[in-house]
């Protein structure tokens, strides 16, 4: 490598989260704070509602983290063991909650509490912090079985068949063996459905109902409701310093020890099958019912069934500037830059991650970690004010859309990537140097085919985040015609008549359909990659 | 031969900055003929195909849109961008944020002179920084056949044993119709609309977090058991025109003792590089044309007197005679207070 695309790998990352995202977040909570200052931020801890709603915050995104990790983790272990063929299956299909908007989600969660009478007496979940948990756990639980259980997959299963042969029973195996092994991306994974439930909106607002607040919630409503941008530069102050103490713990345990990975096929399954397969079901159940009740929804007309709701997608109804089928294309071609900004900054971060100076990986693990914990008005506000003169007039921009969603999706792509690049044995580097390979060559040979199966796996979730992105989306200032498929859902489901409602939950399932074979057809770009293995 | 003419040709360009002069020629287009200013609105805004291009083929301006969020969100993000806009109008401020808008000298001042269709009663800025455009009722709605009683015609039958466990309201912290309401109970008891608030609560009222989760969840339209919901005087309405099946009257009827007035308004921005197309745009606004398109695109009602409804408003919708209102200065002042004050009572 030259020492000019030595210098890009590091330029261009550092350069793309300080232009979008430090910069422009600095700038608003400096502006926040400048009549009071941090003296601000003390007021915030001595309000006892603020303090109350920061510890419901933190308490709602660990439970939330911790159900989501109980609940997945036998499902990842599951598609660990499954051919890749069928491992890419689940792997995609499991993407699709991620994409739907709350709005709808909420109305499907609320209409099954209502079906099953869990909307009011003793066994109420509607409105209550189960609801929350349970949504956070439908929206989270792909990042789990995606994150860990590819890594799963890629685990040297002879050290588990040789405690085996030892002697050690198979919980004993699992907990000395596996589980310290799959630390990296148990940490990973867990650190982003924290930040995820840390920042959640729609689901705290419609499914916890109105006397629940987190820190997000509460920017949006001192930000944009009341227009107190001081309380709502301090929350956001507050968000930003848990989310960077959050981040910094969890990538201390992600690279405490360096886990070898090897492609191997492993033999069997280290827990009862059936005990998994219980969990599936449950599981299953819980991602399922939702969805099955968007799909009868979208097919519900009148008194009967048809795909009436569907044929209307091509037509424009007065709710929105185009046919919703152009929504669905704006999102798509909105997705495709997205995930291509955030492989190519989160690829080469990663690679500063893991083989850069220390200090340097370590500035750009949390740096680029940070947007996925940092409120959509914060950014908003911060890039209206900070971007609004040339050469950088972006706010209006056709490009700050995808920006935007990229943000989000680096992270995803470094915090798959990193583990996978740090489990790359080291042995087949130094056998590759002895053989006289260069430095640049063992990362091209070595490192990228390895580091491109974790590759894949964020660029799927950058995909998929981008394609159901709906809080940044509507905040930025956007042309109609870019209107966006969760942003003309929400908008067809803002007047009454079961006509624009049937077509928004046809539109759902349209666009759950195309992120599933979206991200089937992304990760199946490894398998050509990974042929030389 | 060459004299004359050229001194017709002089006289004949005197004739047109003349009358360009003049706000109401045709020949404005010659002065404004190719440029484009931006329009920044709300996520509601809609029109028909061609309605701004009307505007283009009148003036030689181009428009382009701008929206996001709501209301609330538009403002918001004016009020930190103020000098420097992304536009060169906004429309949809309302009387709710009116008041910060003018607070954060948004606007430049501009009085249309087709503001003499407007009723008075509209035009709530007297130094013109803001034209009102449309203006809509926050209604409590009914569905007619879910009611077990018969439909309540004033706030104070909605606190009667008849009616209750069957109102579900929004979060005024979170919606803006849930606030237009606390404004209604406000503007109708000044002093005791907490106890009003309390005996609501005591006779079951739900809260939900946005129009959406009240309206389709615990409304009777979306499988909801509530036959009452805080919704819009235009509801009824858009029931019919997108029904499905079709129905020929709307399921809901609306309260008019409880109906809270909204009004949209437009404004120049200060900043603004075209002032001369940005006003010419307000004045197009309130055109029959842009008016006659609002309802059936926006769901509220047009403010010039020279705008016609279309039939299905007229069969479907009474506008309320005497709605609520309040100063935008004093809803600015007491925003917080009030909500607050509401939180404590009914979700406390």
């Amino acid at each position: 490598m030259t020492r000019a695309a030595k210098a890009l790998v590091v330029v261009l990352p550092a350069a793309f989260i300080a232009i979008f995202f430090a910069w422009p977040v600095a700038n608003v909570i400096s502006t926040g704070l400048a009549d009071r200052g941090w003296n601000a931020l003390v007021d915030l801890f001595g309000s006892r509602r603020e303090r109350g709603v920061i510890w419901f915050t933190i308490w709602q995104a660990a439970v939330s983290t911790l159900v989501t990790m109980v609940v997945a983790l036998p499902a990842a272990s599951l598609v660990a063991a499954m051919r890749e063929r069928h491992r890419r299956l689940v792997r995609a299909l499991v993407t699709v909650p991620f994409v739907l908007p709350t709005v709808v989600v909420g109305g499907a969660f609320a209409g099954l509490f209502q079906r099953f009478g869990l909307d009011s007496g003793r066994l109420r979940l509607d409105q209550t912090v189960w609801a929350i948990l349970l949504a956070h756990l439908f929206f989270n639980y792909a990042v789990v079985v995606r994150t860990v259980g590819s890594y799963w997959a890629g685990l040297d299963s002879r050290l588990e068949e040789q405690a085996r042969i030892l002697g050690a029973n198979r919980w004993r195996t699992f907990v000395e063996i596996t589980l310290p092994r799959l630390r990296p991306a148990i940490a990973a994974a867990a650190a982003i459905v924290f930040l995820f439930s840390f920042t959640s909106f729609g689901v705290i607002l419609i499914l916890g109902g109105p006397r629940r607040a987190t820190i997000e919630t509460d920017i949006y409503r001192f930000a944009v409701t009341r227009g107190d941008l001081q309380t709502a530069a301090s929350l956001a102050a507050l968000q930003l310093v848990a989310v960077l103490a959050l981040v910094g713990l969890s990538t201390a345990l992600e690279r405490r020890r360096p886990i070898t990975t090897r492609h191997a096929r492993r033999a069997s399954n280290p827990i009862k099958r059936a005990w998994l397969w219980g969990n599936l079901a449950v599981t299953t159940l819980i991602l399922g019912t939702p969805i099955a009740v968007l799909i009868e929804r979208s097919l519900s007309v009148g008194d009967g069934y048809s795909l009436r709701n569907y044929g209307a997608l091509a037509h424009r109804v007065r709710q929105l500037p185009a046919p919703a089928m152009v929504a669905l294309q704006n999102s798509l071609v909105f997705a495709v830059v997205a995930t291509a900004i955030a492989v190519l900054i989160g690829g080469l971060a990663s690679l500063v991650v893991v083989h850069g100076r220390r200090a340097v990986g370590r500035v750009f693990d949390l740096g680029l970690t940070l947007p996925l914990g940092t409120s959509a008005v914060t950014i908003g506000f911060g890039i209206l004010i900070t971007l609004d003169n040339p050469p950088l007039d972006l706010r209006t921009s056709w490009w700050i859309i995808p920006i935007a969603h990229a943000l989000v999706g680096v992270p995803f792509v470094v915090r798959t990537m990193v583990p996978v690049l740090r489990g790359i044995d080291e042995s087949i580097r130094e056998a590759a140097a002895v053989l006289g390979a260069t430095p640049a060559r063992v990362r091209r040979e070595v490192d990228l085919p390895i580091g491109s199966r974790g590759l894949v796996v964020g660029a799927g979730f950058a995909f998929a985040v981008s394609i159901g992105e709906f809080g940044a989306t509507s905040f930025l200032p956007r042309r109609p015609d870019t209107i966006t498929a969760p942003v003309a859902m929400f908008r067809l489901l803002s007047t009454p008549g079961d006509r624009l409602r049937g077509q928004a939950m046809a539109l759902a399932v349209v666009l759950m359909a195309v992120v599933a074979v979206a991200v089937a057809v992304i990760e199946s770009v490894r398998g050509t990659s990974e042929g030389g293995m | 031969m060459h004299r004359p003419t050229t001194l017709f040709a002089v006289a004949m360009a005197f004739a047109l900055v003349a009358s360009a002069c003049g706000s109401d020629t045709p020949t404005v287009a010659d002065t404004l003929e190719g440029t484009t200013i931006t329009l920044v609105t709300h996520d509601s805004f809609y029109l028909s195909d061609g309605t701004l291009q009307a505007f283009t083929d009148q003036t030689g301006v181009k428009v382009e849109l701008l929206s996001s969020g709501d209301a609330g969100t538009m403002v918001s993000q004016s009020v930190i961008s103020a000098g420097n806009p992304v536009g060169d109008v906004m429309f949809g401020i309302d009387n709710t944020f009116l008041q910060r808008g003018l607070d954060a000298d948004l606007f430049e001042p501009y009085s249309s002179p087709a503001l003499a269709d407007v009723p008075d009663e509209f035009e709530l800025d007297a130094q013109h920084r803001v034209t009102p455009i449309d203006f809509g009722d926050v209604c409590v709605n009914y569905w007619t056949d879910a009611l077990t009683a018969a439909a309540p015609v004033s706030l104070d039958d909605l606190v009667k044993p008849d009616y209750a466990d069957q109102l579900v309201v929004e979060n005024p912290e979170t919606s803006s119709p849930g606030f237009a309401f606390l404004l209604t109970t406000i503007a109708r008891y000044p002093d005791t609309w907490p106890e009003w608030w309390q005996q609501l609560r005591d006779n079951g009222v739900k809260v939900a977090t946005g129009w959406e989760d009240a309206y389709y969840t615990d409304f009777t339209a979306g499988g909801g058991d509530r036959p009452l919901v805080v919704s819009y005087a235009s509801s009824p309405p858009a029931e019919v025109i997108y029904a499905d099946p079709p129905v020929d009257t709307a399921p809901t009827g609306v309260v008019n003792d409880t109906c809270f007035r909204q009004i949209e308004f437009a404004g120049v921005l200060k900043g603004t590089e075209h002032p001369a197309a940005a006003q010419a745009l307000i004045d197009f606004m309130l055109s029959p044309t842009f008016q006659n398109d609002i309802p059936l695109n926006m769901f509220v009602f047009p403010v010039s007197e020279r705008a016609t409804l279309p039939q299905v408003f007229i069969d479907n919708v009474t506008i309320a005679d005497n709605p609520a209102t309040l100063d935008p200065a004093i809803i600015e002042a007491h925003r917080d207070e009030w909500t607050a004050q509401w939180t404590d009572i009914v979700l406390g």
